[in-house]
């Protein structure tokens, strides 16, 4: 297609120079050149090049005009060599795009109302943000969940993205503990100075890594037993070896930083507070599969985080620690940025690849997985932030020792992300092997009045457990024979004194919302799990044949979705009815 | 697809207990239409690449967890799969109900006989007091050509694929929108005329709902005069051009009601262009 047919909206001069910058900034120049190149990936036909531009030219748009206006759209199109047609179903997909003139002048305050945020009493906050004037916009997780309520403000007429919690001092709850090992530069090392990283011990394992060749590092990273922290816990030794086997195309290095579990923040104080830590690991990564293209694709409520990594790039790029013989490995490796625009699917790694491409975030059937059809269907290994900031220790000190941590079947340390009625909300890092009830005691204990009800187990996509889980082991193993999961290591706490069917109401409005709506198991279904849980809300109660209902339709859910969303969008639910936490529920 | 010819390598599986044999890079439901096994399929079809989206033609595959799409998964050799388990009736049942609850299918006639078979019952969904969310949209009938009703539309993105890379490369309409709210939609719901479209109508000729179609139809249908058993459907060859696409004329009560090509035929694949398709009307004179 050499030619796009275009409507008669011409986009404003401001518009056309804010997408104009964008493009420059990702290195390309703003001129129409068309491209024929094809590629197939998923059975899908799909051109390449310059479309992968897109979401940050409609970023551009949205935070020039505050919507992404039909002139807009048409040059992005004839740019980027995309059909209108098909740059409107892109930008109708994401939550932080909108496609109709704003009613309201300035910027947007997104509000969460997930579970953290709701039992925190998110209505106060968003009702105190519109007596001061400021438009409110309620959504889903914003991955603050340990300041709950949390609020993200989106910038219009060129006003940049902010946090303002994060104007507010940064508090780590095991600061100074000598055991910690994932976080123990966090709070300590200056994030914005990569000489103080190098004085913490920074990029001292990139040059082992360079020392030791890519065979011996995948060696080591496959006998530590790391497995994948972003929920899948897929081992990342297995993934890397596949990747580094694939030859002669392009490969990628993804850190898939969407990070939208709600109840999840890790991977945002992670970047935030040791941003370095995670490009000298994907420089890792991209020295042991042979991948010279490093990417990071972050969540759009993460500005802080973006900025950060940003900076960064940059710093570590100026000593010559990425870019050609990255740190002088011999290796050539550089990484680029690329926002999301406020959708829980583009963390699917396959959705995230199709984001990322200018395509809907629609996940791709597997097979072919992304080891050998990733991005722009090369060869690519995807991996957690978490999961990466691991391998440094995994290269200094050998897998050997890395394994004296953790258990046999899960070796190291984890990443908690402690929120609602606990003592000390915050992040935590704890061996493999810790109980649940140790870890609430480190985190300040119950808090509310005290008595524990249930705790939420890796986050919406994950499960309940109640007060006679205190003694389950927080391992891979543990948790899977317990019928709970670690996920991508949500601990949210619930006191007795909170409506439980409310907070199960809103995660499964949560799928509802979130869904992509490919498939028709998980897009109607998540709907009509929704519609019969609000029911029972408003009934006070469930009959058998309802419940029955939810059973039916979970079962279509797991076994006939695409991906991992529809897998787990009944999971909670039937583990919230399991416990008998919503039985008796009162009538809202 | 048929039997593995002498040339390709054969791959042997089982299917429901029986053994059968298909060329290597055929899908498992073209081993069960090789084996004679029925499968519903939706989103599906001969002429376009599988999106499987759908998920009605899912089969039990020895050694997967969730059950798989036939549609689009190729065969490996020694893969073990079962189509008639309670669980594959089960999620068949479910999107059959699932797509009923929420979307107008009375003219998916594809669909009844499965949604029967299964015991699909998409009523047993809400109540009096809490009725379902379904998919209600406004027909638009925006030229003399063809009707867009997407309150029948079950979003198997053929029309998309039709429009698209698959046959026409127009890029006219795309999925818009997330989750239940995802539509058909040209860029900002601009209408056809306003659009890219050049009315070639491939994506009516795919549509397996009547979301999409020819004005022709919709006219007769809201007459009730619409009656496919008194039509005659005559093959011809399409006179514009010396490409030589086949069309199928159906015809009622002696004038062309609708006209389709094919979609085994090797020139057209079933698709055409704004001649072929709608280019008859001389033919009666108009
Ligand atoms: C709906 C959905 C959302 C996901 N979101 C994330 C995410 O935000 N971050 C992440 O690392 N993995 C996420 N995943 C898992 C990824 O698909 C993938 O398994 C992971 O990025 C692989 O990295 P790892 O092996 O290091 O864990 C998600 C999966 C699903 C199904
Ligand atoms: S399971 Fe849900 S999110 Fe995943 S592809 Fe299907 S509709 Fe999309
Ligand atoms: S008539 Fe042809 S060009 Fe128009 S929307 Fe349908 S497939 Fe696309
Ligand atoms: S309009 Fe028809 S062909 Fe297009 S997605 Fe809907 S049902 Fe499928
Ligand atoms: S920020 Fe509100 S639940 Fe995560
Ligand atoms: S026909 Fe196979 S998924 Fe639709």
């Amino acid at each position: 297609m050499t030619d796009i047919y275009l409507g008669a909206d011409r986009a404003t001069e401001p518009e056309i120079a804010a997408v104009d910058a964008a493009l420059r900034a990702g290195g390309i120049d703003p001129v129409v050149q068309p491209e024929t190149e094809r590629l197939y990936t998923s059975g899908r036909a799909r051109r390449r090049e310059r479309r992968h531009f897109l979401l940050p030219a409609l970023h551009a748009l949205q935070n020039m005009s505050g919507w992404i206006s039909p002139g807009g759209i048409n040059y992005v199109a004839e740019v980027l060599d995309v059909p209108p047609a098909e740059a409107f179903g892109v930008a109708t997909f994401y939550d932080l795009f909108r496609t109709e003139a704003p009613s309201h002048e300035g910027d947007t305050f997104y509000v969460c109302v997930d579970a953290a945020c709701q039992i925190a009493g998110y209505d106060d906050l968003a009702e105190s943000v519109r007596a001061s004037g400021g438009h409110v916009h309620l959504g889903p997780c914003l991955g603050q969940c340990e300041r709950a309520p949390a609020l993200f403000v989106q910038g219009s007429g060129g006003r940049r993205d902010y946090v303002p919690a994060d104007e507010d001092p940064f508090v780590l709850p095991q600061a100074g503990d000598p055991s910690l090992r994932l976080l123990r530069r966090i709070g300590t090392a200056d994030p914005d100075s990569l000489e103080s990283y190098l004085a913490h011990g920074g990029y001292v394992a990139l040059r082992r890594a360079g020392e030791m060749g890519a065979e011996a590092v995948l060696e080591a990273v496959a006998d530590s037993g790391l497995s994948g922290r972003g929920g899948a816990a897929f081992p990342t030794g297995v993934k890397w070896r596949a990747v580094a086997a694939e030859g002669g195309r392009p490969k990628h290095v993804v850190a898939n930083c969407d990070e939208s579990e709600p109840g999840t923040f890790k991977d945002r104080i992670v970047m935030e507070h040791d941003p370095f830590a995670v490009i000298e690991a994907m420089t890792i990564a991209g020295l042991a599969t042979g991948a010279a293209n490093g990417w990071i694709y972050i969540r759009g409520e993460y500005p802080q985080a973006t900025a950060r990594l940003q900076g960064a790039i940059e710093a570590a790029r100026a000593e010559g620690l990425l870019g050609p013989n990255s740190a002088g490995t011999g290796h050539d490796f550089d990484i680029a940025i690329w926002r999301g625009a406020g959708a829980y699917i583009c963390g699917e790694e396959t959705a995230l690849f199709n984001s990322l491409e200018g395509f809907r975030g629609e996940p791709r059937n597997k097979p072919p997985f992304p080891t050998t059809h990733g991005l722009f269907g090369e060869p690519t290994a995807i991996n957690n932030p978490e999961t990466l900031l691991n391998v440094g220790d995994i290269i200094i000190e050998g897998p050997d020792a890395y394994r004296q941590r953790g258990t046999e079947r899960s070796p190291g340390t984890k990443l908690l992300c402690l929120s609602g009625k606990v003592g000390r909300p915050g992040l935590y890092e704890v061996p493999f092997g810790t109980t649940l009830g140790t870890l609430l005691d480190l985190a300040g204990g119950v808090a509310g009045n005290g008595e524990l009800q249930a705790v939420l187990m890796g986050g919406a996509a994950g499960s309940f457990v109640g007060p006679d889980s205190l003694g389950l082991p927080l391992t891979l193993e543990d948790t899977r024979a317990a019928g709970t999961t670690l996920g991508s290591g949500v601990v949210m706490v619930f006191d007795t004194s909170v409506d439980m069917t409310a907070v199960v109401v809103r995660i499964a409005e949560f799928f509802r919302d979130e869904s992509c709506g490919q498939c028709v198991p998980c897009r109607v279904g998540a709907v009509r799990q929704h519609e019969t849980l609000v029911q029972m809300q408003k009934r006070g109660s469930l009959s058998a044949d309802r419940r029955a209902l939810i059973d039916d339709m979970a079962e279509a859910m797991v076994d006939a979705s695409i991906c991992g969303l529809g897998h787990t969008a009944a999971s909670a639910v039937r583990s919230a009815l399991n416990l008998g936490l919503i039985q008796e529920a009162p009538a809202a | 697809m048929t039997a593995a010819t002498i040339t390709e390598t054969a791959v042997s599986l089982r299917i429901d207990g029986r053994s059968v044999e298909v060329a290597e890079g055929s899908t498992i439901h073209a081993a069960c239409v090789e084996a004679g096994i029925d499968t519903p399929t939706l989103c599906w079809a001969e002429n376009l690449t599988p999106v499987n989206v759908c998920r009605v033609c899912v089969v039990e595959m020895e050694g997967s967890r969730a059950l798989v799409p036939s549609c689009s998964r190729p065969v490996s050799d020694g893969m073990v799969i079962e189509t008639d388990t309670p669980r594959v009736r089960h999620s068949r049942k479910m999107v059959l109900e699932f797509l009923g609850s929420g979307v107008d299918l009375s003219q998916a006639d594809d669909l009844h006989r499965w949604m029967e078979a299964y015991g699909a019952d998409p009523d047993r969904y809400g109540a009096d007091d809490h009725p379902v969310e379904r998919v209600e949209e406004p027909v638009k009938v925006q030229d003399e050509l063809y009707i867009r009703d997407y309150s029948k539309c079950v979003l198997c993105y053929k029309c998309v694929e039709a429009c698209g890379d698959d046959a026409q490369h127009t890029f006219a309409i795309a999925v818009a929108g997330r989750g239940f709210d995802a539509r058909i939609s040209t860029e900002f719901d601009v209408t056809l005329p306003d659009s890219a479209c050049v009315y070639c109508g491939n994506c009516v000729g795919v549509c397996p709902t009547g979301a999409l179609q020819f004005k022709t139809e919709y006219d007769l249908r809201q007459v009730g005069e619409w009656r496919p058993d008194d039509q005659s459907v005559t093959r011809t060859v399409c006179s514009y051009c010396g490409v030589g696409c086949n069309l199928d004329l159906h015809v009622q009560d002696e004038r062309i009601v609708k006209v389709t090509s094919p979609s085994d035929h090797s020139v057209t694949s079933g698709h055409l262009c704004i001649k072929g398709r709608f280019g008859w009307q001389y033919v009666h004179g108009e």
